[in-house]
């Protein structure tokens, strides 16, 4: 068994408002070409396939099935599916490879908002009984969030359109963001959220590479070694949980030893501007560090995917030489209920 | 290529669920103007209740009745309610701590505008005129300045014709746009042609296509008219008639090969008796006025197929 797992390699669509013309499987391919070709693997070199997407976003049924046919399925392969953001395909497909069953991995997820209302779609992973029936949307209850840290006095509306100008700002070297520059603060959607306080809604998909050990080596210039990854869940009921804390991510953190030493990039998934500072201070993050040097989920977030791209562009980073220790993180459910934290480290150059 | 199509398409279900013991007696006490909370090990009151314990996963069941009035802990300005949110007019979401509860329940605020709402604020359920047992029961909190209301008595539980399910109706709204390979395949359709599309690596032609090879996983952008005519490839009868299906059993259901494809595609044969329909058997399109696909699939007449031609197709 080893423990040396690596991401060697990270593609990316152009993430866009609307991208009718192509089906998932088409928006997916070309991705999935260019990570393959980064390596120079073909689909049969791969020891282990895991997805991530979600039928709700697009209202097709069992939409990965026909996603598989970008992959090449024939012969058979090793193959599985999470129904939540592709990082969560990548962490199943980090075990499988210490398990020692597979020693490469292909991890892509996809997500294609524009069909539907993502708003509306998102209050369908809420608790059905007391919540649910009250269609309460995903900006609803991340503004319930931030007057929370407006109250506690952790932050006012000025600085929450700072976070979305700087992500914005940063997006700018980000030739895949959909949203970059300077984008107005806007109107409340959901008061005290702005519209630039809010990610775009939009399409898009990812995929990385992970090899272990001389593999991952061989692959890659510089792998972006998993040197830790947890992930953990809170209460269901939102009225329980201190909305202005993220003890989750904290404790995801914590596990995945990113306490043990600094960090010098984090990449945080936070669709909310507020959200980025509730991560902040769970992380214990100061302004040593670099965050969200791509723009983050606020510069293009397309939901499924965007928690990969967070691993992909902390991996990119590090494959570039930008970074010797990232953070990577990704969440999932209202107010960041659950959270997923990576930490990637390359090797010293010589 | 032809312009691409989109239409509306809505997903609707009606989902139904049972209750346990302490979400009946919450759901069934919001009928009876009753607000219920289940009492943890700890002594914390959590509003509205669970059957387990959210830190020692313990089965909690205690249930106290609590006040139906309130202190907002955070909130947030709804200017433009979408639909099936608690009220159409611009209102706030809350989140309230009732009296007697140590945690807060999500609902809606009835007030004139932002400046009206704010944290530490006193609110009161306003009550549904009709309550079949559900959240909604709580049509939505207002403000309210009055003395608190007693609360913190212990409370059975019990009431008469409990509610021990409730349906959950959900509809989500979508404009379906089935993409560049479908939209080409449905656009030949209409002119009663069959066209599907060939993979540039191993050149099978896939019909109806969704743009990319299963095998190669690689972009398939060759089109290829097949058929009209095709063969058998294997075949199922029907004895079952289905919801709202005007076709009389038994009936075959055929996978069909259609000459020039590489992969059968689905139809139903009529045109001769359901117990001579067989493998091999060559087939072509029967079109109905104004239909968008074949309506079925009739005998040729033809020879059958030699075995050999359409054994890779099965």
């Amino acid at each position: 068994m080893t423990h040396d797992v690596a991401i060697v390699a990270f593609a990316q669509t152009d993430h866009r408002r609307r991208s009718d013309d192509l089906s998932e499987v088409e928006m997916l391919m070309p991705v999935l070409h260019e990570v393959l070709a980064h390596t120079g693997l073909k689909t049969g070199d791969i020891g282990f396939t895991c997805s991530g997407s979600s039928d709700y976003l697009a209202g097709r049924a069992f939409s990965f099935t026909m996603a598989l046919d970008g992959v090449g399925a024939w012969p058979p392969i090793s193959e599985s599916h999470v129904e939540m953001d592709g990082a969560w395909a990548l962490y199943e497909a980090w075990v499988k490879i210490l398990t020692g069953e597979a020693d490469t991995a292909l991890v892509y997820s996809y997500g294609k908002s524009s069909p539907g209302q993502v708003r509306d779609v998102l209050t369908r992973q809420l608790d059905p009984y007391y919540l649910a029936p009250l269609w309460p949307d995903s900006v609803a209850l991340a503004a319930l969030q931030a007057q929370a840290l407006i109250d506690a006095g952790s932050v006012d509306e000025p600085e929450l359109a700072a976070v979305a100008a700087r992500n914005r700002d940063d997006a700018r070297t980000n030739p895949h963001a959909q949203l970059s520059g300077s984008v107005p603060q806007g109107e409340y959607i959901v008061q005290p959220l702005r519209a630039g306080d809010c990610s775009p809604i939009g399409d898009g998909a990812a995929a990385v590479i992970l090899a272990a050990g001389d593999r991952a080596r061989d692959l890659c210039e510089r792998p972006a070694w998993i040197r830790g990854m947890d992930h953990r869940i809170e209460a269901h009921s939102l009225g329980v949980r201190d909305l202005t804390d993220s003890p989750s991510t904290r404790l995801a953190a914590q596990r995945a030893g990113v306490f043990e030493r600094p960090v010098d990039t984090a990449e945080l998934h936070a669709p909310f501007s507020s959200q980025e500072v509730v991560l902040r201070r769970a992380l214990d993050l100061d302004d040593s560090v670099r965050v969200n040097p791509s723009g983050g989920a606020l510069a293009a977030n397309p939901v499924m995917a965007t928690g990969l791209v967070r691993l992909g562009e902390a991996a990119a980073r590090i494959h570039r030489g930008e970074s010797d220790r990232a953070l990577a993180h990704a969440t999932s459910g209202p107010c960041l209920q659950q959270n997923l934290v990576a930490v990637l480290e390359g090797e010293d150059r010589a | 290529m032809p312009e691409l199509l989109s239409a509306p398409l809505v997903v609707e279900f009606p989902f139904t669920r049972s209750l346990g013991p302490v979400q009946s007696a919450f759901l069934t006490g919001l009928r009876e103007r009753t607000v219920l909370g289940v009492r943890t090990e700890d002594g914390r009151v959590l509003v509205p209740p669970v059957e387990y314990d959210p830190v020692t996963a313990e089965e909690i069941r205690d249930l106290v009745e609590v006040g139906s009035c309130g202190t907002v802990t955070t909130w947030a300005w709804n200017p433009a309610p979408r639909r099936g949110q608690p009220l159409s007019e611009p209102f706030a979401w809350v989140l309230v701590r009732l009296d007697g509860a140590d945690t807060s329940l999500l609902h809606a605020l009835d007030a004139p505008g932002p400046e009206a709402v704010r944290t530490g604020m006193r609110v009161r359920v306003r009550w549904a005129g009709e309550r079949t047992g559900a959240i909604t029961d709580i049509a939505c909190f207002e403000p309210y300045d009055g003395e608190p209301e007693v609360h913190g008595t212990e409370h059975d539980g019990q009431f008469d014709d409990a509610v021990t399910g409730i349906v959950a109706p959900a509809r989500l709204d979508y404009v379906y746009s089935p993409g560049r390979a479908q939209t080409a395949h449905i656009a030949a359709l209409a002119d009663h042609r069959t066209v599907g599309e060939r993979c540039p690596s191993c050149h099978k032609v896939y019909v109806p296509p969704r743009g990319a090879c299963p095998t190669c996983g690689v972009a398939t952008t060759d089109r290829v008219e097949v058929g009209p005519r095709g063969t058998v490839t294997t075949y199922c009868i029907v004895n079952i008639k289905a919801k709202n299906l005007d076709i009389e059993v038994p009936y075959v259901y055929a996978h069909i090969a259609l000459d020039g494809a590489d992969l059968a595609l689905h139809g139903r044969i009529a045109g001769m008796p359901y117990d001579q329909v067989r493998m091999g058997l060559r087939v072509e399109p029967v079109w109905k006025p104004g239909g968008r696909h074949p309506d079925h699939y009739r005998p040729t007449g033809e020879p059958d197929a030699d075995y050999d031609t359409y054994k890779e197709l099965l």
